[in-house]
């Protein structure tokens, strides 16, 4: 691993001030001092953003949470307030990781954690989010993980986030301050399609800090449902937030994000479309998750994933409209 | 290797196991590395020194971790806890009794960091913590079969012990309960 100095900020004003380049906010650390054990990330500084007072979880008089960047994974899932008001965001945070992971990994680190490509992690292959112009020997090598929606020539990879999965169905935006003020960017905008330049995850820019989690209130019934390799600690194949509200029979509401299919949390905005006023029976299901998965583009070890999507959408709309 | 760069260093203090240690460490050096090559406490193993095996899962300020994903120098003031500080008084804690009872190990490699997990795993049931397998986010887990394996799913066991692991910290559960409830 290659040296670095290491700061700790006091204050956010102190984090952007010791952010320069070459620099990495740590937060848990569980991705960033694994890439840099891999020499996949070689930052020369660190400035330690985990002992900011954004430790908080606050539930708004308008049903709202706000929901502090340094919380932990942890106490975010056993936080009685999540359980309670936004159970899809505590099922999804629980089925991440393992439980000496999310003790460590904080709500801020979890979204901007890089994908588990093997490609990206090994610094010996060529990859164009860690080397841009490289290539990506993952389009024709070991994809069986790896994206079928909203992939470009250059990267193929997946966000291996959970939790953004559920904030992705929740409608959350991300409170940032960066070096022109703070600003608030929807979950939806946060993470970016790979494109030309896949190395950007997102579009924050350097020294861009993330101080909070905004998620506007929803009752009605969700689930957040996760299909993977092993039975627990393991990263997603294909998972999904769903939330549902049926009235007399006809879909009044519907939320579905996908997880493990795309280079951000993809949020499956056609098959809502297509679902929205429709009789909230199993062939609509159906219909809807076969709209949207038009749009897929398996590569040549992961077309499994388009029915195992489109199953997952069907019986988790399906076990939402028996609570509905 | 750039042999150009020169190491960063910090002077860091740990509570490690009841005793206040001044470290001068590498800003490199992983909780795990300190204890086991500055503090020569080698309990905590390194499996895999990716987070993803959990040999060397310690309790840091209270809460399991892996040790290996842990910069030491971010931890400066932690109280940390590793398997040598499980028992009291020369006791065994009454999870390492039912490991034993329970044939909980056969090599022994993984069995510090399944114990300072196990350990965390009752005190996060006592404090009413969810899991991935807990049906009603609600209400308080009960530590059953399928609660323990999903809450010990970060640590692995080459040997396949997991049998014995989990009827250890079953009963581990089941005797903490009861001490309680005479208490």
């Amino acid at each position: 691993m290659r040296p670095f100095a290491y700061e700790r900020a006091a204050t956010a004003d102190d984090a952007l001030r010791l952010h320069e380049d070459g620099a990495y906010y740590l937060g848990g650390g569980t991705n960033l001092v694994d890439l840099m054990r891999l020499g996949v990330e070689e930052p020369a500084r660190l400035v330690d953003v985990s002992r900011l007072p954004y430790g908080e979880i606050e539930l708004r008089p308008d049903g709202s949470l706000l929901i502090g960047a340094a919380v932990g994974n942890s106490d975010l899932a056993a936080d009685r307030t999540v359980r309670e008001s936004q159970p899809m965001l505590a099922q999804a945070v629980l089925a991440g990781a393992s439980g000496q992971i999310r003790n460590l990994a904080t709500v801020g680190g979890n979204l901007l954690q890089r994908t588990r490509c093997s490609y990206f992690q090994d610094a010996d292959k060529p990859c164009n989010k860690r080397d841009p112009g490289s290539g990506c020997p993952a389009r024709d090598g070991d994809n069986h993980n790896l994206a079928i929606l909203g992939h470009s020539e250059a990267c193929v990879a997946t966000h291996p986030s959970d939790m953004a999965v559920a904030l992705a169905a929740l409608d959350a935006s991300v409170h940032v301050r960066g070096r022109g003020g703070e600003r608030t960017i929807p979950i939806g905008d946060l993470h970016r399609l790979p494109g030309n330049d896949p190395q950007r995850d997102t579009v924050l820019e350097s020294g861009d800090l993330i101080t909070a989690v905004e998620v506007p209130p929803l009752d009605i019934p969700s689930r957040y449902r996760k299909v993977r390799e092993r039975a627990s600690f393991a990263f997603a194949l294909v998972s999904i937030a769903a939330a549902l509200d049926v009235e007399g029979g006809t879909v009044r509401d519907v939320r579905i994000a996908l997880g493990g299919v795309a280079h951000k949390p993809w949020r499956a905005r056609r098959a809502e479309e297509a679902l929205r006023g429709a009789p909230a029976i199993g062939e609509e299901f159906q219909r809807a998750a076969e709209a949207e998965l038009d749009l897929a583009e398996p590569l040549r070890d992961n077309a499994y994933k388009v029915p195992l999507a489109r199953n997952l959408i069907v019986r988790t709309l399906t076990e939402l409209g028996e609570q509905s | 290797m750039d042999s150009e760069v020169t190491p960063v260093h910090a002077e860091i203090t740990l509570l490690v196991n009841g005793t206040e240690h001044r470290l001068r460490v590498d800003t490199r050096a992983s909780l795990l590395d300190t204890l086991r090559e500055d503090l020569g406490l080698t309990g905590s193993k390194k499996g895999c020194d990716h987070g993803q095996c959990g040999a060397c899962t310690v309790l840091l300020d209270g809460r399991r971790a892996n040790a290996c994903l842990a910069l030491a120098v971010a931890h400066d003031g932690a109280e940390v806890v590793t398997v040598e500080g499980l028992a009291r008084d020369g006791r065994l804690s009454a999870l390492q009794e039912a490991f034993i009872e329970q044939d909980g190990f056969q090599c022994g490699y993984c069995t510090p960091g399944q114990l300072c997990s196990a350990t965390a795993v009752l005190d996060e049931a006592e404090r009413g913590w969810p899991s991935a397998v807990t049906e009603d986010l609600r209400g308080d887990p009960v530590l059953d079969d399928d609660e323990i394996r999903e809450r010990m799913s970060g640590n692995l066991c080459r040997c396949g012990a997991y049998t014995g692991i989990v009827k250890a910290v079953g009963e581990a559960a089941r005797k903490t309960q009861a001490e309680e409830a005479k208490a």
